[in-house]
């Protein structure tokens, strides 16, 4: 979850990650921002995040997004 | 001869006026509501005295937002779009150079308005476009119309910190508008998806095709570019054929697996541009639409959107690159090396446009414009303007135009042209920064701005924020103890890309 919580945190300093469970409802996340996640994400969990996995629920806080990691680690 | 962009519109009222023109999936305007509201808006700015004028329109993406353009356009008015997605220091930059009377808001953007040092006035879409044609008035401005005459300014980044505007008018529209529509095949049944911003030139390519032949454009939300699988389904729900979108935009939706879930069932017409397409994600596109034309595009906003293009229509190795192909019929292009001659057979020079397809200039700016857009060197009889892109470029042994790189530190990110002088600039408005350099990881696509000075990274990216578009933000900012220089004392960039680890990737390639 730290390690997640950086990755956030660097691309969005002013935004309170352990709170916010409106990341894409208001808009806060751009796909600027989603694209980089992902990115990120792949590289340092060692996961493949699809399409079909990037819905509003999954990246609407910092916690849905860390359990969306947790489950593709367990898949592999 | 057609000397005005609307008269696309006069004519396909004429003969659809109930179709819907312009939509974003909910609210729609049809052909006869664009005109009836362009009229109003028009009129309005008439009764105001307003003409040959500059106009800021101040608008959400909407259908009422290019009826509003089209509308400062009927007030023999050119329109500058702005948007909520600008910082408002820059904004503040871009009305301080247009110095315009009239600025057009909608019930969102008011508030964010009153914030701005602006002297006119700032009035309601809604509002205004309840006034009643002054159809005298507005065919006695039509009949004064000059082709040559501005319709809109739109503003880029300017390596020095302040924003360029590059006006365009009648005329060069209207021959972009021709060419590209025979090179994509536009017609009737085109039903176009628009990811753009309306406050660039790149949505030239669905507005006005869109009045020619009677089509019909979607404005698809925004929020739909960050979840592939809704947007496909976006665009099978309605019927969406053609879209002509930025290469990131495209390969966001190949890159995560979309189409294992879903597959676009109507694209017929692919266009893209502004970015290099990884020849593997092209693949994945090519392969889920083995029907569809794809066509890649290349063109600065000065040369009014498009000046090249290229069907591909062979397959390409990993290490190719789909070329820029060649110039639009009515436009040329013209390869200068250092001795401002023509490049010989795969010799490196400048992308020089020459044609109609030229824009003015940059408004309120000779001497920026007067720098790019110059006479042509290989003619010494008569005045003839040609602008120089900044671009490098060669042919290929099959006669096709290749893009290079860059002369300067201009850099395409995300579908967006920047100066990285730009963005180094705001960062050193900052106190505490004493000395910045950004460069371009162009194999990750990450900007990453270097600095020295006292402020940590945190107060640095909220203080950028202020100032710069979302897509110039700096995607990795790092303090460094000292700046690299170069022997003369300038800040050394290949030192900067070889601490990002950049240069030994390249190498190793």
């Amino acid at each position: 979850m730290e390690e997640l919580l950086e990755i956030l945190s660097d691309l969005h300093p002013e935004v309170d990650f352990e709170t916010c469970d409106t990341l894409i409802d208001d808009k806060i996340l751009d796909s600027f921002d989603i694209v980089s996640i992902i990115a990120e994400i792949n590289d340092r969990f060692d996961v493949t995040v699809t399409a079909d996995k990037i819905t509003p629920q999954n990246f609407n806080s910092a916690e849905a997004l860390y359990t969306l990691i947790q489950e593709l680690e367990d898949e592999d | 001869m057609q000397n005005h962009v609307l008269d696309y519109l006069e004519h396909i009222v004429t003969q659809k006026p109930e179709k819907t023109a312009f939509t974003n999936g909910t609210e729609a305007l049809t052909f006869a509501q664009v005109r009836q509201q362009s009229r109003a808006v028009g009129t309005f700015l008439h009764d105001r005295g307003v003409y040959h004028e500059p106009v800021v329109v101040f608008m959400n993406k909407h259908p009422k937002e290019i009826a509003a353009f089209f509308g400062v356009i009927t007030g023999g008015d050119f329109y500058v779009p702005i948007d909520e997605e600008m910082p408002v220091s820059r904004i503040q930059l871009i009305l301080d150079n247009v110095q315009a009377r009239i600025l057009i808001c909608d019930g969102l953007t008011r508030e964010i308005a009153k914030k701005f040092a602006f002297d006119g006035e700032t009035v309601l879409y809604d509002d205004i476009c309840r006034t009643s044609a002054d159809e005298e008035a507005l065919a006695d401005i039509r009949r004064r119309a000059i082709d040559t005459d501005p319709i809109y300014i739109v503003f880029t980044s300017g390596s020095t910190g302040v924003p360029k505007g590059v006006a365009a008018c009648h005329r060069s529209v209207i021959d972009y508008i021709e060419q590209l529509s025979a090179v994509l095949e536009f017609d009737e049944d085109t039903v176009f998806g628009n990811q753009t911003p309306l406050y660039f030139d790149a949505c030239l390519k669905e507005l006005y095709p869109t009045l020619k032949y009677g089509a019909t454009t979607y404005l698809i939300p925004r929020e739909l570019f960050m979840l592939p699988v809704k947007l496909v389904e976006y665009l099978n729900e309605h019927g969406i054929n053609t879209i002509c979108w930025v290469v990131s935009a495209l390969t966001m939706i190949s890159a995560f697996g979309t189409f294992q879930t879903v597959t676009p069932r109507y694209l017929r017409t692919v266009a893209f541009g502004s970015e290099v397409f990884p020849v593997k994600q092209f693949a994945m596109w090519r392969a889920v639409l083995p029907q569809a034309k794809f066509v890649n595009l290349y063109g600065p906003t000065e040369g009014t959107g498009m000046c090249c293009y290229y069907k591909v229509e062979r397959d390409f190795g990993p290490e190719e690159a789909i070329p820029i192909g060649g110039p639009f019929p009515n436009t040329e292009i013209l390869l200068l090396n250092d001795q401002n001659r023509r490049a010989g057979q795969g010799e490196t020079g400048e992308i020089c446009i020459r044609g109609t397809s030229l824009t003015l200039g940059y408004y309120n700016n000779f001497e920026k414009t007067h720098e790019v857009f110059v006479q042509n060197p290989l003619n010494t009889a008569y005045p003839e303007l040609i602008y120089r892109t900044g671009d490098l470029g060669r042919y290929n042994e099959r006669g096709e135009l290749m893009f290079v790189s860059r002369k300067d530190y201009q850099i395409k990110h995300m579908g967006h042209r920047i100066e990285l002088g730009e963005i180094e600039v705001s960062a050193n408005m900052e106190e505490g920064v004493r000395l910045s350099g950004c460069i371009y990881d162009d194999i990750k696509g990450k900007i990453l701005l270097y600095y020295v000075g006292t402020v940590c990274e945190r107060e640095l990216a909220a203080a950028l924020r202020e100032r710069l578009p979302r897509y110039m933000i700096p995607n990795r900012l790092v303090r460094l103890e000292q700046m690299p220089l170069t022997a003369n004392g300038k800040i050394d960039r290949v030192a900067l890309k070889r601490l990002a680890g950049t240069f030994q990737a390249r190498s190793a390639q």
